[in-house]
């Protein structure tokens, strides 16, 4: 592997030491969103209409609350009604109304499972009686599902006022097209006209959910006096604590929100769903409200991701150059806009260096849940046309897959579509690793085909706080405010042990409350270890210096003629070898004597997030009988930066792609023409199981991020864009075949290889 | 209809409880003994998360009522570890980075156990088709396959 940069060596960073947070969470005694119990709780639960698109004429909610044991109900009268505006929210935007019309429906009802009311109940059993006792009549209105039939003329419109955005002069009439996207580079015209081959297609791909193990939790206590406590599974407990705020019209200050161990998220626990419906009971109830989605809530009332159609068109010389390259991303936001269109469209051509490039990006709304985040939110959409295009490509000038993309590789200086120029990337080192690779190297299996395919996230930084306390035996607490998804306390510990020289089994550390830190944006963008990582080196280079201070007044000598090497704490200069050096818990034991305690401290928005390219190669064969695909073969490739754990980064790369071959080959919503989800459960909703799959290899490249300490990029969302092209790709070789739509099922694929004489 | 009272092992400890007929024997372990280590993921038996021993055999919680442990022996993941020594499948699956969330992880371990007191030295295949009933949405398998194929080995001597 060709370094950029001579990497320096470190005693921690790089390493793989068992994370703080593991014993807990082998012998179960870590606590999860549902797993904490309060004195006098009472049992939340929510009403959600049955229709796919309904006016709500009205609600009467007097027997339910004549009812023994109900001790509260709420409905959309509960929450103030917000204005329309969006607001800038880390990968995208917010808006109050939609929010506070999605947790609790105001008028109508925009899918089946939407929120109608909630009750509290001395236990479960009340508490769905009291459900079965709340009258809501409905006027059923006419419903749409597909994110095409939405955009046609007549369609039901979900929104009376929704005009499309981005559109010049402005549509005078309501759609359900919330808003169109448009990236530029160069002149396609000019580009498709010095092409020697273009190809064009289009591709569609079915709405995906997250599918966290732990279901949406909280446990919510309002006091008389204005104040709440909420205990939630959540990836962001001050943006859960914002959103609570305004939804309901309380004080930010006076909500303190705890975040539970999270158990999954993957971008569906970034928003809110149940929280606001808890405090407003526990505030009605004066009671302590615990409230769980079961598994059929999830899928039917939390974010999955986007389906879409994706039109693409690239044009290339006969040498492979890519000449012009053109998409067209209609993407389904679900009952309320926001679809993650703008990133699908930023992701399109991200991996090429190109001159010509014009994306239009349209945002859908239809009666389907109200999309989440999830992993790269929009990219994989995106990418699984264009990479496929790409592959297509290949075949049909008989260039090798790898070869064609070196050809046209972002790197250094490229200049992206979606506007900015890249800084040191890593897309050519994954390519020419993955060349090298072993599993490149292998021959393909008998009834076997290989597929290979590249992917991008831009990444993010934003918000983070930090404290470290240097206690006064010498060990550190570390409190950080991103909740921990998948070992981010683990790393931040080790980066404070390489600064502090310390073992990083002293170091104690703690997902901070709201209360107890300053503001944390959620744990989203694959952000935290980069940005907390920051500021985790901050505070622990601000705690050298405070204990370089220490010393000195000790000593009485300069500040400036401390040093502090190897954990150990000295005099230079001209005052060298004149005191005894002093270690790091040294100075804790005489912190009182000498200024008090010694706390780092940063509060900081992180800057100079650099994006992750990644490279995935799938090996699959194709049951000619049952249509089946099976990946015999996997290996994930992708830039990290620098990778603080190995063993959480590895974990990274298989866990995406394994979501990636969910998504590629049985994972999808699958609705009636009633308009109701057919497939609310794990049984039917199958996401991969131990048994589907191989061992996913992985190959960690290391290009340095200049602008991060150690060199970290973000990580985690990178690992889900290639592998649905990858996969295509494969099952093209291995079947025969090549597909246009995910999943790839066996019933698909089984009709697709008849229809082509390949079964 | 007035509760019904259960007496029954749990971790080797004698317990007695007070449930509803439909109350699950995963409600039961969290809500009336406090044991929260086992987890509800669908509460439909598909994702083997509330995975606990029933007289040595594996079950989802969620599929069997409360009721029905009368007179039984339930081992849950809180009973895996010996006084203050991890099992060696706990102590391998920190060793891999085995989990990430770890919200599927009490259930893994409890549905691998029971894999190696029935089969000592099992294949990887083996490993993957008896864990195919517990989900694990953030690791891939990859990782969980090797500890219990890790601790396997380490349990035989080998």
């Amino acid at each position: 592997m060709q370094e950029r940069v001579k990497k320096p060596q470190f005693d921690v960073v790089g390493t793989r030491p068992i994370r703080p947070d593991g014993v807990d969470k082998v012998t179960g005694r870590a606590k999860y969103g549902a797993d904490l119990k309060m004195a006098g709780q009472l049992v939340g639960k929510v009403l959600r209409s049955p229709h796919a698109h309904a006016r709500i004429k009205s609600i009467d909610i007097s027997k339910a609350l004549a009812l023994a044991g109900v001790k509260a109900v709420v409905t959309a009268e509960d929450f103030p009604g917000q204005p329309s505006e969006f607001i800038p929210a880390g990968e995208g935007v917010v808006n109050y109304r939609d929010m506070s019309n999605n947790v609790m429906a105001r008028d109508k009802v925009l899918y089946e499972g939407h929120a109608v009311a909630a009750v509290a109940a001395l236990n479960e059993k009340t508490a769905l009686a009291a459900l079965d006792a709340i009258k809501v009549e409905y006027e059923v209105l006419p419903h749409v599902i597909d994110e095409m039939e939405a955009i046609k003329p007549g369609a039901p419109i979900l929104h009376e006022d929704m005009i499309t955005t981005g559109v010049t002069p402005a549509p005078t009439k309501a759609s359900n097209i919330s808003k169109r996207v448009e990236f530029n580079l160069g002149d396609i015209t000019k580009g498709f006209a010095a092409a020697d081959l273009v190809v064009e297609r289009e591709f569609k791909t079915k709405a995906v959910h997250q599918g966290y193990i732990e279901p949406h939790a909280c446990l919510a206590s309002a006091s008389e006096d204005g104040s709440a406590e909420l205990w939630v599974t959540t990836q962001g407990h001050w943006v859960v604590r914002a959103y609570c705020a305004k939804l309901l019209g309380w004080d930010i200050g006076k909500i303190r929100v705890t975040s539970s161990e999270i158990g999954g998220g993957f971008g569906g626990k970034t928003v809110v769903y149940l929280e606001p419906l808890a405090l407003a009971l526990s505030k009605k109830s004066r009671r302590p409200v615990k409230m769980v989605m079961s598994r059929e809530e999830v899928f039917k009332a939390s974010g999955p991701t986007s389906g879409g159609t994706v039109k693409v068109k690239m044009g290339v010389k006969k040498d492979g150059t890519i000449t012009a390259a053109e998409a067209e991303i209609t993407l389904q936001a679900g009952a309320f806009q926001g679809s993650p269109v703008q990133p699908a469209c930023m992701c399109a051509f991200a991996n090429y260096d190109l001159e010509n490039v014009k994306v239009v990006g349209f945002d859908v709304v239809s009666n389907r849940p109200k999309v989440a985040a999830y992993r790269a939110p929009g990219g994989p959409i995106s990418t699984y046309g264009v990479e496929s295009v790409v592959d297509e490509i290949a075949e049909k000038l008989g260039i090798c897959p790898i070869e064609l993309r070196l050809k046209n590789a972002a790197k250094e200086g490229t200049r992206a579509a979606y506007g900015p120029k890249f800084g040191p990337v890593g897309l050519v080192e994954c390519l020419e690793a993955a060349k090298e690779s072993d599993h490149w190297k292998a021959p393909v299996g008998p009834n076997q085909g290989r597929g290979l395919a590249a992917g991008f996230w831009f990444n993010i930084g934003g918000e983070t706080t930090v404290s470290l306390q240097l206690n006064e035996d010498g060990t550190l607490t570390l409190m950080v405010g991103t909740p921990d998804i998948g070992g981010l306390r683990a790393s931040l510990c080790m980066m404070a042990a390489e600064e502090l020289k310390m073992d990083v089994s002293k170091i104690r550390p703690i997902i901070a409350d709201t209360s107890s830190l300053g503001y944390n944006f959620l744990t989203g963008g694959s952000r935290a270890t980069f940005s907390s990582g920051m500021a985790t080196v901050e505070a622990a280079r601000s705690i050298v210096k405070q204990a370089c201070g220490r010393a000195a007044k000790l000593w009485d000598i300069p500040e400036e003629a401390v040093t502090f090497e190897d954990g150990m704490i000295r005099p230079a200069g001209e005052n060298a070898g004149k005191h005894q050096p002093m270690h790091l818990s040294d100075i804790a034991k005489v912190a009182g004597k000498t200024g008090g305690a010694i706390v780092g401290y940063a509060a900081i928005s992180a800057q100079g997030a650099a994006p992750s390219f990644g490279v995935h190669i799938a090996d699959t064969e194709v049951d000619p009988g049952t249509g089946k695909v099976t990946v015999t073969r996997y290996t994930a490739i992708q830039d990290a930066g620098k990778a603080i754990h190995p063993s959480y980064v590895e974990g990274q790369y298989q866990g995406g792609a394994v979501q990636g071959i969910g998504w590629a080959l049985n994972e999808e919503y699958i609705y009636g023409d009633d308009g109701k989800l057919q497939n609310a459960g794990f049984l039917d909703y199958r996401i991969p199981v131990a048994s589907d799959l191989p061992m996913i290899d992985t190959i960690i490249v290391e290009v340095p991020n200049p602008r991060h300490p150690y060199g970290v990029r973000g990580i985690g969302e990178t690992p889900i864009v290639p592998p649905m092209a990858a996969i295509g790709a494969s099952v093209r070789r291995s079947s025969g075949v090549r597909f246009f739509e995910l999943p790839m099922s066996p019933p698909k694929v089984l009709k697709a290889m008849k229809a082509a004489g390949k079964a | 209809m007035a509760k019904h009272h259960v007496t029954t092992t749990v971790n080797g400890d004698p317990v007695e409880y007070l449930c509803e007929s439909e109350q699950s024997l995963l409600d039961c372990l969290r809500d009336e003994l406090d044991l929260i280590g086992a987890k509800e993921g669908c509460s439909s038996g598909d994702c083997g998360a509330c995975s606990v021993l029933l007289d040595g055999r594996l079950v989802c919680s969620c599929l069997i009522l409360g009721v029905e442990a009368e007179g039984k022996n339930v081992e849950t993941i809180e009973g895996m570890a010996q006084g203050e020594e991890l099992h060696p499948l706990q102590r391998k699956f920190l060793e891999h980075a085995a989990l990430q969330c770890g919200i599927c992880t009490p259930g893994v371990l409890v549905a691998a156990k029971a894999l190696l007191a029935k089969n000592p030295d099992p294949t990887e295949t083996q490993v993957r088709y008896w864990l195919a009933g517990n989900l694990c949405r953030c690791t891939g398998y990859d990782k969980i396959v090797r500890a219990v194929m890790d601790a396997a080995a380490e349990m035989r001597g080998a």
